[in-house]
């Protein structure tokens, strides 16, 4: 048995399951979490000592990453506290090309000595893994940016919000969610702050402050003569932010179709666990679905992870080319469809940006893990497939003359690799509200946030529930469903596209816990769409007795 | 480094015993070293070793506990880090739900050591690894694997009386292998506690064959069919249904355990009779730790005897309230199975499906323990006895519990995931869609 799901034992809802801790990670009293670690001139000091050493070793190229990952989490349901979580991991990883061949090393003893150490270790493991080697790495150029920074342009720190106030937030929503009918809820902060320093032998020292934020609960409504259960899960998103997200301002507030309260750069806890009990109970009678084939109106907090599993994943270059298939699988998205500049992802409609740079999401950086600074570019062009996401070793590949910026390791003590950007749907360019979406269609199904979700190791073959479902009647919100799962076939599913509304209903949601790699890495990103209409789309009813 | 003896780690957790002050403590002292190499496109992509070692003290005034930890092991740091567990505890609000320590338990004996898997050398893993890529370059695949391995110790004491110690290894290797021209795929996972019963020439031969076996896959109409699933199949669905056993979840209404009008499944029958799965640590094939994190001793113990529901599992504090004995997570789940081969049971099929594997498998309905998930790496399809072809691959949404109501055979039981679970032939398995992936 795996202890994966030792947390679900404990009535935990899914999101539970997984706590981001860094490698390594000790737990630490809170207070640490405010103190500073080292200052730039002693990282400098450091990398410095890192770079000579490999460079003397035999290193043609080295890059040292000395990072601090601090991780808090309160953990509450109905009226209890039931744990506070506060992690510190402390390193320094070096990564090297010696022989044409990537190295890598890392140690928690961050002292010249130790990280000399692991530089010497780092070039060693390149030299032997060179035998086994079939053709030498390629690095794409890079500019050296000299000594530069960012941080992620937080308004509220999370770490210096009292935990007594954090825990005072999510009982109270626990409260009213108990008040307005709820058998239980599960509500977990999550905070997230990496302090990465990075440095390279191309002539770069980039200091990264970058802040993470996501609160989630999981309502559950009971019906005792029955037997059945429900859960709705919290409408918030994991942000790029700090604690500001939870300031629940109006201007924030959406109300959308079907009467839903939506959010957008700021989330009020309080008033969607009150509005989850009350739907909670709701689906418990709400109409079974009959199976069958659907228009759907997908919400920006539901579409984010379609977006992400069929659009974000296929195209990750790494997955592409094979080094990811005994693990997360390999892409229908073949280097020979993208040479045709003409495979069809998707309608007219469709346009895919990837990047790393919107304000507020989680993959928010200056710099990415290899010192590659960041920006936004085309994956899908009026539907026709026309990039990929790919770094500094993968670029030349694809004809590319400067690396995506993409690259991204969890911890100190893992080796960075192509991750996920921010993979994003465009607003269409017409105005067009949600309601205007939903009144041209006759027979439909508006869905609301993310719930079940798979998809095939090649990304064609894919099924997701969501929280809330709406029917839709000739044009009208004509009640609650439920039961309801869509499935289809990710290039079938964007060619049926027809509608994007503007950007005035585009959205960011999104996923802390982005897996891949062996052994497994964790990456948070996000994904931005506003409310989209697909034809035609084969709905299943998902009931069964047992 | 990281592996302290039993009288070394003695030693440690007696010192941090007598630095406490608290109402009680509680000193988890864990360690292991690791290893790992991966390879794709018939090379070697990453190698690594990691090793660590971590003191975990808890102290509790009442219902209030604070934990802190530390990897320095000298006097000064025992006492500083028993110290810092004291004032977190002071400080923290009181958790109606905490525990204190337990009083000293008695364990059996464990399986779980075994000598070749504590010496496995970077050299051994390149091997292993070559032994995989050599046989597949040599038939138009691609070989893509990862293999790896730990040795480790858990230890911890109280100030109750408790001490506990356990030596554990493990490896983990799992291989996927594809034709060159991308149409075929296969894939073979094998875990041990000891690398002597490890063969990745073996494992990777039959992902060979089952790569090149199958890269001529029809189309065939999704529905209900007959299935045979290999035991890597089936033990996701089931470990999930075992996951979904905690008495808490079953008695607040909130799992498939529970009943309608209220109170819960335990002691019903809800599967086929002939399913029987219990759990036991001592068990040579699939040895678990015989205690658990919070010290509690494992025991051989009924999960479902004869399609009953024999046991859910209690963590202290609801065992307390509820006012029974707590009952831990199993470290291991073994299936009972038949005597037939997978050869005897396709000999006996006129018309099913071979399953290799389920992937990407997630909850759709845990009222009904409705999963969805899709088949890969190896899909066939079975005619009067014989694999009379490769199918394309297919999405199911299914039940364990509907699965195992729907049992025909049980076979020979393989070691998958720490766990023994039989061949199992299933009929009116649901498959809902088809995929094009391979």
């Amino acid at each position: 048995m795996r202890r994966r799901d030792f947390v679900q034992l404990a009535g935990l809802g899914a999101g539970a399951m997984m706590l981001p801790v860094s490698a390594f990670a000790k737990s630490v009293d809170p207070s640490r979490l405010l103190e500073p670690a080292l200052d730039v001139i002693q990282k400098k000091r450091l990398a410095d000592v890192a770079l000579n050493a490999s460079r003397s070793a035999g290193a043609s190229y080295t890059d040292v990453r000395i990072g601090r990952y601090l991780n808090q989490f309160v953990i509450t349901r109905e009226d209890k506290v039931q744990n506070m979580v506060n992690t510190e991991s402390f390193g320094t990883g070096i990564r090297v090309i010696a022989n044409g061949t990537w190295g890598f090393a890392s140690t928690n003893d961050v002292t010249e000595e130790g990280i000399a150490k692991a530089a010497r270790q780092a070039v060693a493991i390149a030299k032997a893994n060179s035998k086994f080697q079939t053709s030498p790495v390629e690095l794409v150029p890079v500019k050296g940016y000299g000594e530069v920074s960012y941080k992620t342009p937080i308004k509220k720190n999370g770490f210096e919000v009292t935990i007594k106030d954090k825990a005072d937030l999510l009982l109270n929503a626990n409260a009213r969610a108990m008040e307005n009918g709820a058998s239980y809820i599960n509500n977990i902060l999550f905070l997230v702050n990496e302090q990465k320093y990075f440095a390279s032998s191309e002539g770069s020292y980039i200091d990264q402050d970058v802040h993470r934020t996501w609160p989630f609960f999981t309502v559950t409504a009971i019906d005792k003569d029955s037997g059945q259960f429900k859960q709705r899960g919290s409408f918030s998103a994991p942000v790029g932010m700090g604690y500001e997200y939870l300031d629940g301002r109006a201007e924030d507030k959406i109300i959308g179709p079907a009467g839903v309260t939506l959010y957008d750069k700021s989330y009020d806890m309080v008033e969607d666990a009150t509005m989850a009990a009350q739907q909670v109970k709701e689906i418990l009678s709400a109409k079974s679905v009959e199976p069958g084939k659907y228009d759907l109106a997908l919400e920006p907090s539901h579409l984010w992870l379609t977006i992400h599993e069929s659009v974000g994943h296929p195209l990750e270059l790494d997955r592409v080319l094979g080094y990811e298939a005994n693990y997360a699988g390999t892409s229908f998205a073949t280097l020979d469809k993208w040479e045709t500049k003409k495979f069809n992802y998707g309608s007219k409609q469709v346009n895919f940006v990837a990047d790393k740079t919107q304000v507020g999401s989680l993959g928010a950086v200056g710099w990415d893990d290899e010192g590659v600074k960041t920006k936004e570019w085309d994956l899908v062009k009026d539907g026709t497939l026309v990039n990929y996401q790919a770094i500094r070793d993968q670029a030349k590949i694809i004809g590319e003359t400067e690396s995506h910026g993409c690259c991204y390791a969890d911890s100190w003590s893992s080796v960075q690799f192509q991750r996920m950007a921010n993979v994003s749907l465009k607003a269409g360019e017409e105005q067009l509200t949600p309601e205007q979406l939903i009144g041209g269609i006759d027979k439909g199904v508006y869905i609301v946030k993310d719930g079940s979700f798979s998809i095939d190791q090649q990304r064609y073959n894919f099924q997701f529930g969501g929280q809330l479902f709406f029917e839709i009647k000739n044009g009208k919100i004509a009640g609650m469903l439920k039961d309801v799962a869509y499935q289809s076939n990710t290039q079938e599913f964007w060619n049926s596209c027809v509608q994007v509304c503007d950007s005035r209903d585009y959205r960011l949601n999104g996923s802390f816990f982005d897996g891949k790699g062996q052994p497994g890495q964790s990456s948070a990103v996000s994904h931005g769409s506003a409310t989209t209409r697909f034809n035609g789309i084969n709905v299943i009813n998902t009931a069964r007795s047992i | 480094m990281a592996i302290f003896s039993k009288d070394e780690a003695r030693a440690i957790l007696e010192k941090v015993m007598k630095f406490s002050k608290a109402d009680a403590c509680e000193a988890n002292l864990n360690g292991s070293n690791g290893g790992n190499i991966r390879y794709a496109r018939n090379t070697v992509s990453t190698a690594g070793e990691n090793s660590d070692v971590t003191l975990v003290v808890q102290s509790n005034f009442g219902k209030k506990s604070g934990t802190a930890t530390v990897n320095e092991f000298d006097d000064a740091s025992l006492e500083k880090v028993v110290r810092r567990s004291e004032e977190l505890a002071q400080l923290a609000p009181e958790n109606p739900e905490f525990m204190g320590p337990l009083e000293q338990q008695t364990y059996g004996e464990s399986k779980t050591y075994a000598e070749a898997t504590a010496k496995i050398t970077p050299e051994y893993r390149a091997q292993a690894a070559a032994n995989s890529i050599n046989p597949a370059a040599a038939k138009d695949v691609t070989a893509a694997g990862f293999l790896e391995d730990s040795y480790g110790f858990a230890s911890m004491m109280n100030t109750k009386g408790l001490f506990a110690y356990n030596r554990s290894t493990n490896v983990n290797f799992t291989v996927t292998m594809r034709t060159n021209d991308g149409l075929g795929s296969g894939w073979a996972t094998r875990d041990y506690n000891d690398v002597s019963k490890l063969d990745t020439a073996e494992a990777s031969k039959i992902a060979i064959e089952k790569a090149v076996k199958s890269s001529t896959a029809k189309a065939i109409e999704p529905g209900k069919y007959t299935v045979i699933l290999e035991p890597a199949a089936a033990s996701d669905l089931l470990q999930n249904m075992l996951f979904s056993m905690g008495a808490r979840q079953a008695d607040e209404g909130r799992s498939f355990l529970a009943k309608k009008g209220g109170g819960t499944k335990l002691g019903e029958k809800i599967v086929d009779e002939r399913v029987n799965i219990y759990t036991d640590p001592f068990n040579t094939e699939v040895p678990a730790s015989p205690w658990t994190q919070d010290g509690q001793a494992r025991k051989k113990m009924d999960i479902l005897k004869n399609g009953v529901v024999s046991n859910m599992f209690y963590d202290r504090y609801w065992a307390e309230k509820q006012g029974v004995a707590p009952v831990p997570f199993p470290g291991n789940a073994i299936m009972e199975g038949g005597t037939a081969s997978l050869e005897d049971m396709i000999k006996d099929t006129k018309k099913g499906i071979l399953v290799t594997r389920f992937w990407y498998i997630r909850t759709v309905d845990p009222q009904t323990l409705l999963y969805t998930g899709l088949t890969r790496d190896g899909t066939f399809y079975i005619e009067n006895g014989k694999i009379a072809y490769p199918v394309k691959n297919f999405r199911f949404n299914e039940s364990p519990v509907i699965m195992l109501n729907n049992l025909e055979t049980l076979g020979k039981q393989v070691r998958t995931d720490g766990n023994l679970i039989p061949y199992m032939k299933i009929r009116d398995f649901t498959f809902s869609s088809l995929s094009d992936a391979v």
